[in-house]
């Protein structure tokens, strides 16, 4: 590379080429397994309402931490693989529709789950 | 085995499927710790292991994923036999939990997605997925200067904050406009090309805002040129940091591309 500015460049295997910072971490590994990759269905049905419920707590940190915030979930608070890389509260962020409407997905996977139900209840 | 929710047993967890033909596959340990196996079908082979079901059976699995320390060792497990695969061809990797209740189970779903997932394999061979993640360089925007106009200490402070407000819009607009721009850039160079939501700080450990997470599949032999333009972008959006990651197995390649970006 013979630019003066290159991008820091990351293994997956964790060896690190170049000007990297660290390995591939466990967000990038998880929004792959979980959201890619071609969906067979098994004959263990693990729904993907059930996967919602799992990734609805993914989603709503890869969405809007300040949607969370408004609907009253601070789960990340006591959760040892998060809070382990929380970090102090950081200002909202841009309200693009984009993110407005990827924050509303997990809310409707909740609504449909009694499971967390009251959570979202206002 | 005689219902699906019988909690004893062993279940068959599927990890990929790629092209049948010699390959070397000692060493590799699948989600369960045990080795991994093969199942045929004409011109296929589904890379599986078995799983006990008193952890991967339904009733395990709906309260293991919940859990994220058995949810990170599952999902490296299963990352690790994908990415291992990769190396040695192409691979049409499996969503996490995927899991059958015998080997007959996995050969009638090779049967009956066999011309999709021929296509799928013919399509992957020879390339890789490299994702290239953008993030706000601090002090990358323009500062607007401070306003000026009549009025007491709260009228300048309205005046203050409007202006910061502007300027934090303005910022995310250029970096939006960045991000976009060596989105098509790279996904010019690519064969093919995704934008996925970006990472929440919290995900993605990262000290600003992370404005691109985009996927792109690159033939092998074009690396060099890839990396290359990454390069080049990054120098000429100075107020973006780039990050290059991979080679990733295809995950994000394994459907056909359609006209919407994956997180509209």
């Amino acid at each position: 590379m013979t630019t003066a500015r290159p991008p820091s460049v990351v293994q997956n295997t964790g060896q690190v080429m170049g000007a990297g910072h660290e390995p591939a971490n466990l967000g990038d590994i998880l929004e792959r397994v979980l959201d890619r990759g071609i969906v067979i269905a098994g004959d263990i049905r693990v729904s993907l309402l059930d996967i919602e419920l799992l990734t609805l707590k993914l989603r709503l940190v890869i969405a809007s931490v300040d949607t969370a915030r408004q609907i009253g979930i601070d789960w990340w608070e006591h959760d040892p693989w998060l809070s382990s890389r929380a970090r102090p509260p950081v200002e909202p962020g841009p309200r693009d529709p984009e993110e407005v409407e990827a924050s509303r997905r997990p809310r409707v996977a909740a609504r449909s789950a009694g499971k967390e139900r009251d959570e979202y209840d206002d | 085995m005689s219902t699906t929710t019988e909690p004893t047993g062993t279940g068959v967890w599927l990890h990929a499927v790629v092209a049948e033909g010699p390959a070397d596959r000692t060493g590799i340990t699948g989600v369960a710790g045990t080795p991994v196996r093969t199942v045929t079908g004409p011109g296929l082979a589904a890379v599986v292991a078995d799983a006990p079901l008193t952890e991967y059976g339904e009733e395990a699995l709906r309260r293991n994923l919940e859990d994220l320390g058995w949810l990170e060792r599952a999902a490296r497990a299963h990352h690790a036999v994908v990415d291992a695969l990769s190396r040695t061809g192409a691979v049409v990797p499996a969503r996490l939990a995927t899991v059958y209740r015998d080997d007959d189970r996995v050969a009638a779903m090779l049967a009956e997605r066999h011309d999709e997932l021929v296509g799928t394999l013919t399509r992957l061979t020879g390339r890789q997925e490299w994702g290239v993640k953008g993030y706000v360089v601090p002090g990358g925007t323009p500062r607007v200067t401070e306003p000026t106009g009549v009025g007491g200490a709260g009228a300048a402070y309205l005046r203050r904050r409007r202006a910061q407000l502007t300027a934090r819009e303005e910022g995310q607009r250029i970096a939006a406009d960045a991000a976009a721009a060596v989105h098509t850039a790279l996904a010019g160079y690519a064969v093919s090309a995704r934008r996925h939501a970006p990472q929440d700080r919290r995900l993605s450990g990262a000290p600003t805002t992370m404005v691109l997470n985009g996927a792109y599949l690159v033939e092998r032999a074009g690396l060099d040129g890839f990396s290359a333009l990454a390069g080049e972008l990054a120098d000429r959006h100075p107020e973006l940091r780039l990050e290059l990651t991979g080679p990733w197995p295809p995950y994000s390649f394994v459907a056909e591309p359609t006209a919407e970006p994956a997180w509209a």
